[in-house]
């Protein structure tokens, strides 16, 4: 365990990284990396220095474990779904289909049987990943603590990687639908000539609508990370207080982020139908 | 924070969760939602149906109620007419039939009282001669004194 106040924080920020370390690398306790590795970082310093070759373990493991709750649980009821009287559960998930499904109808304005799905699974994962945060700073890391690891944390919506790993892929939808619903040329005229069309403002056309483009995944995963970080950093510093004063801020803190949670993947969800709505319209 | 393969691996957990989600979740799902809105559309239906028809069905029935309730007066009055009718006759008939026997017993005792009458006088022109006879010591032609004895007892 770290002694200092800025050590237990920088720990509790530090993911559970799993990567390549190059040949001649000197490790934290001073031995040498004598070939090229994949090992486990023992420190900040040598998960950074792994660079893009390394996984965040903790990231990874629990989003997908998240999912597979997500997937197995509507699995579930989706397969002994009744049309008769439903039971608690079928309507629990119900009411969140639902829900989704309005969102999409009143947003989406195209036909495409992949958007309320991709909503739902945004909506309910992230909820998830999110809803992590929940459990006390301290009890996962301790876990992972006795188990050897040296790092672990819990949240994958405070890992960059976690939220703009999802902002890809909505991205490349928003590429994908732009390029099939408005051909090459319709997206090429869309970002070459709005708002400005002219030939004289191509360039500066071009500057605009790529930087809007490339605002949205940045936007989408920029917002969700930023919220879910800074409540964790907060939840740290408090984990920080004598334990006798924690539940004092502990409490609201977590009481907020009842608001704070569900809301981000709703903001998540309706931004990402907002964005491939918006690929799906054909202005010209 | 560092920027790492994980962000692929997420891009592909994230892939197949949406495909698995639009494969298997969302379908099954929606399409039970929506056969039960499409019954309980049906149900409501139905039963504004069932509404209607009971409507009419209870209007149909305080109609022949009302037919019934009217034929039955109909049939009661009718009755008591007849049995007005029938008290009427029979009190007719038993008036006729008692003044006809009054009647026959008023000429029967007519016909005894003349045949007790007829039967008296005989007599008593029998008893007159008789007396006569006696009073006179003679013998009376009866025939000869018949009439004068008849009239005296046709007086009687």
């Amino acid at each position: 365990m770290a002694t200092t106040s800025a050590e237990y924080i920088q720990h509790h920020l530090q993911n559970l990284t799993f990567g390549k370390l190059p040949a001649g690398y000197e490790r934290a306790d001073g031995s040498i990396v004598e070939a090229t590795t994949w090992t486990l970082a023992r420190t900040g310093t040598e998960a950074a220095d792994m660079g893009f070759m390394a996984f965040h373990l903790d990231t990874l493991g629990w989003s997908i474990f998240m999912g597979l709750i997500f997937i197995g649980l509507f699995r579930f009821v989706a397969r002994r779904a009744t049309v008769d009287t439903p039971g608690g559960l079928q309507n629990f998930v119900e009411m969140i289909v639902d829900f989704v499904q309005g969102i999409v109808k009143d947003t989406f304005h195209g036909r495409n049987p992949l958007i309320a799905p991709l909503a739902l699974t945004i909506f309910v994962w992230v909820f998830l990943m999110n809803s992590l945060k929940w459990i006390p700073v301290d009890y996962i890391p301790g876990i992972g603590m006795a188990l050897g690891l040296d790092y672990f944390k819990i949240v994958p919506t405070t890992d960059p990687n976690g939220t703009f790993g999802i902002s890809i892929a909505v991205f490349a939808l928003i590429i994908f639908y732009s390029i099939k619903i408005k051909g090459v040329g319709g997206f090429t005229k869309e970002l070459t000539l709005t708002p400005f069309n002219h030939w004289a403002l191509i360039p500066f056309n071009l500057f605009l609508e790529v930087l809007g483009l490339l605002t949205k995944p940045l936007s989408l995963a920029l917002r969700l990370f930023g919220n879910m970080y800074a409540g964790e950093v907060v939840f740290i510093l408090i984990a920080l207080l004598p334990f006798y004063v924690q539940w004092a801020l502990n409490v609201p803190w977590a009481i907020f982020h009842i608001l704070v949670i569900p809301l981000q993947a709703f903001i998540f969800m309706v931004l990402t139908v907002v964005y491939l709505s918006a690929a799906h319209e054909d202005h010209h | 924070m560092n920027i790492n393969l994980t962000l692929l691996g997420q891009t592909i957990a994230f892939a197949i969760f949406v495909w698995f989600t639009m494969k298997f979740v969302w379908p099954p799902i929606t399409h039970a939602m929506q056969e039960r809105q499409k019954k309980i559309a049906e149900g409501l239906d139905a039963a504004g149906r069932a509404q209607r028809d009971l409507g009419l069905a209870q209007e149909k029935a305080a109609q022949t109620l009302r037919e019934t309730k009217e034929q039955s007066a109909q049939i009661i009055e009718q009755a008591n007419k007849s049995a007005t009718l029938i008290v009427e006759e029979a009190r007719e008939q038993a008036r006729s039939e008692g003044e006809r026997l009054i009647a026959a017993a008023k000429a029967e005792i007519e016909q005894e009282m003349n045949r007790a009458k007829d039967q008296l006088r005989a007599q008593v022109a029998a008893l007159a001669i008789k007396g006569a006879e006696q009073v006179l010591e003679s013998e009376v032609d009866a025939s000869a004194h018949s009439e004068l004895v008849n009239k005296l007892a046709s007086q009687l």
